[in-house]
């Protein structure tokens, strides 16, 4: 798409300049011109009173040049392991490839680095066809060299068609390597995946902005298309304990590094589990007043089997570790349920938490704007709601 | 040791509004910032000169005002910048931008590349590998620790998901950084008065011996097919009475939602 200017409409009145972010528009001879640092926010559009600005869509010349791609074929999913265990990731991401696939008319498989045939069935059992299975001691820690160059190699013989990916740690860090080095496109952190019915292209839909606009990516013209999708916002597949499938036992022959994994350090106690994979987070902000809000916190997240975050501001004041902060500068997580506790609510934590399914605000002051986001708002002191809360979860759960 | 520091101009997000009516971004008076992760590159960069030695230079892709995010770096301690702007760059997706970058580090030679971990309008988290791969450079994403540079080589702590791994690496390396690495510095009075007199250096696709082929929007295999709005979050539900009967509200809410 493009946005562009009607010169029959525009004035000149430079209402348009002032709204751009990124300076992409002139007043050149009276009217207004776009020019090519245009990153189509449409910031612009509204406010011409003219209505001069509009948006051109020419999806007509992204029609894929089918001939030259016959040779591509399948979907492939990065199925990342830590310990040997597939990440849950992975069956997301079986998940939405056997949907595709299906739709496509084409086969799913899943490529496992690290781990053994056992491993591999079960990918199998949860949507896979076949499983390319390297299971190689040497793949056991994540190395980017290795990994990118093992992956581009087997890319390289098969040949899919698209090629996806979990936006964790791991995929964010050597997947873009892969891209860069098959000269093909790569989409981050996608949240939702369509084929379009026309053209076969993969729609790939993400999030920019912080959140606050979403953007469809294609990759027209170039094979594999590559993206990385967010965890836990895909819905695993179904497991079918009778599935079979093939396993294709891959070597991992002159592989070299630049760099070496020394050693592996867990920060994880039984409260602090990974972020992006938990289903329950329970956060806490300045509101908590000091460290100890953390301990009350720390039992509700026991009771409901969640994990701990936090804001900025509780991060700042010393009460926790970073890797618990969530939003702009931490992570981005969206569990089923997210209690945000004594959090105001920036827009800083919002883009990192918003797409939570239910979110639960407990705040003093009624105005918060965590409220705005909020499933369930509760406006009161949380020492007294949590204990409260605590004890019927305690009941529910026959605790 | 030759440090280049790759960093990005973008709208402060925090400040972006959207305007509920027509579900566009309000941009109005939003200023623009270096990207946050990227002032804690700049720090580290900073951070080895003071320690070691060498020269940093801060990097930048962008359209010619893009010049005051390189005059903020130096005001921090940085000893030159390097703008690249040139049209053929306008409209690069990640591939584009990680070529077009690492075209210009080949020319000016680096033993360590600083990025950092992504840049807060897209939040792709990809230029940084890319750029490496593009310079067949070893990367480590996600540096929250540099214990030791020496002897050609340097070992650095890389947040994982569940912790952080110890990561050894030959030099050159690219390296991107989370916050948790260092607190960037704040310009001094020597460094405003040196960000005020400096030259900023220009680069276009000549100067870079870049393939044209492979700049900007003909280069990018990734195009935007359109943009809209978020789905909006169905409204909320204040829960009211007494913190008891605002906990019974909310467990039996969650009971119907199948979460307890």
């Amino acid at each position: 798409m493009f946005i562009i200017v009607k010169p029959d409409k525009c004035t000149g009145c430079g209402n348009c300049v002032a709204s751009c972010p990124y300076e992409a528009i002139d007043i050149a001879s009276g009217i207004a011109f776009i020019n090519e640092y245009c990153q189509l926010c449409k910031a612009c559009m509204p406010v011409c009173p003219e209505g001069a600005i509009v948006e051109v869509d020419d999806s007509s010349q992204m029609t894929v040049d089918s001939l030259q791609f016959t040779d591509y074929k399948g979907m492939w999913v990065f199925a990342e392991q830590r310990e040997g265990k597939a990440a849950s990731v992975s069956y997301e991401l079986l998940g939405i490839g056997r949907k595709l696939s299906d739709e496509l008319g084409t086969e799913l498989s899943a490529v496992l680095f690290g781990a053994d045939d056992s491993e591999a069935g079960e990918l199998i059992r949860w949507g896979a066809d076949k499983v390319y299975l390297c299971s190689e001691p040497l793949l056991t820690k994540f190395n980017d060299d290795i990994y990118s160059e093992l992956l581009s190699r087997l890319i390289r013989k098969y040949k899919p068609e698209i090629v996806l990916a979990g936006a964790t740690t791991i995929g964010r860090s050597f997947i873009p390597r892969v891209a860069a080095r098959l000269k093909t496109g790569l989409t981050a952190d996608c949240t939702s995946l369509e084929i379009d019915k026309e053209t076969k292209n993969l729609l790939q839909i993400r999030p920019a902005f912080g959140g606050n606009i979403m953007a469809t990516i294609l990759c027209p013209n170039r094979r594999p298309q590559m993206a990385t999708v967010r965890p836990r916002v895909m819905k695993k597949g179904e497991h079918d304990a009778g599935k079979t499938g093939e396993i294709i036992h891959i070597e991992a022959a002159n592989l070299i590094s630049s760099t070496k994994v020394i050693d592996t350090i867990k920060e994880v106690s039984e409260l602090t589990v990974n972020l992006h994979e938990a289903n329950i987070i329970v956060a806490g902000g300045r509101g908590l007043g000091d460290v100890k809000g953390f301990k009350l916190l720390e039992e509700l997240a026991g009771v409901m089997g969640g994990a701990i975050g936090a804001s900025r501001a509780a991060v700042d004041e010393g009460w926790i570790s970073y890797s618990h902060q969530v939003g702009q500068t931490g992570k981005t997580v969206c569990p089923k349920i997210y209690f945000a506790c004594g959090i105001s609510g920036a827009v800083q934590h919002l883009v990192g938490m918003q797409s939570s399914d239910i979110i639960i605000a407990i705040n003093k002051n009624p105005d918060a704007p965590i409220f705005n986001v909020a499933t369930f708002g509760i406006v009161g002191d949380l020492y007294k709601v949590i204990p409260l809360m605590i004890k019927k979860i305690k009941e529910a759960k026959g605790l | 040791m030759k440090i280049i520091v790759c960093i990005k101009q973008v709208p402060d997000t925090s400040e972006v509004r959207i305007n509920p009516e027509t579900n566009t971004l309000i941009r109005e008076g939003v200023p623009s910032i270096i990207n946050p992760f990227d002032l804690h590159a700049i720090e580290a960069g900073l951070q080895i000169k003071d320690k070691t030695g060498g020269k940093v230079t801060a990097l930048t892709m962008g359209p010619p005002q893009a010049e005051n995010a390189l005059r903020e770096a130096i005001s921090m301690g940085a000893d030159e910048a390097v703008l690249l702007t040139d049209r053929a760059f306008a409209g690069s997706d990640t591939w584009a931008t990680a070529y077009t970058l690492a075209a210009a580090i080949k020319k000016l030679g680096a033993d360590i590349i600083f990025c950092g971990k992504q840049a807060i309008d897209g939040d792709t988290a990809q230029v940084g590998p890319e750029t490496a791969e593009f310079l067949n450079i070893p990367h480590i994403a996600y540096v929250r620790k540099i214990e030791k540079i020496q002897d050609g080589y340097l070992r650095v702590q890389r947040l994982m998901d569940d912790g952080y791994d110890i990561v050894e690496s030959s030099l050159p390396v690219l390296l991107t950084v989370v916050k948790e690495l260092n607190t960037p510095r704040l310009p001094s009075i020597k460094g405003k008065i040196a960000a005020k007199k400096a030259v900023i250096k220009k680069m276009g696709h000549s100067e870079i011996e870049a393939d044209e082929n492979n700049l900007g929007l003909k280069g990018s295999p990734t195009q935007v097919k359109n943009i809209f709005a978020p789905p909006k979050k169905s409204g909320r539900t204040m829960l009211e009475g007494t913190p008891e009967e605002q906990v019974n509200t909310l467990a039996e809410a969650l009971r119907r939602a199948k979460c307890l």
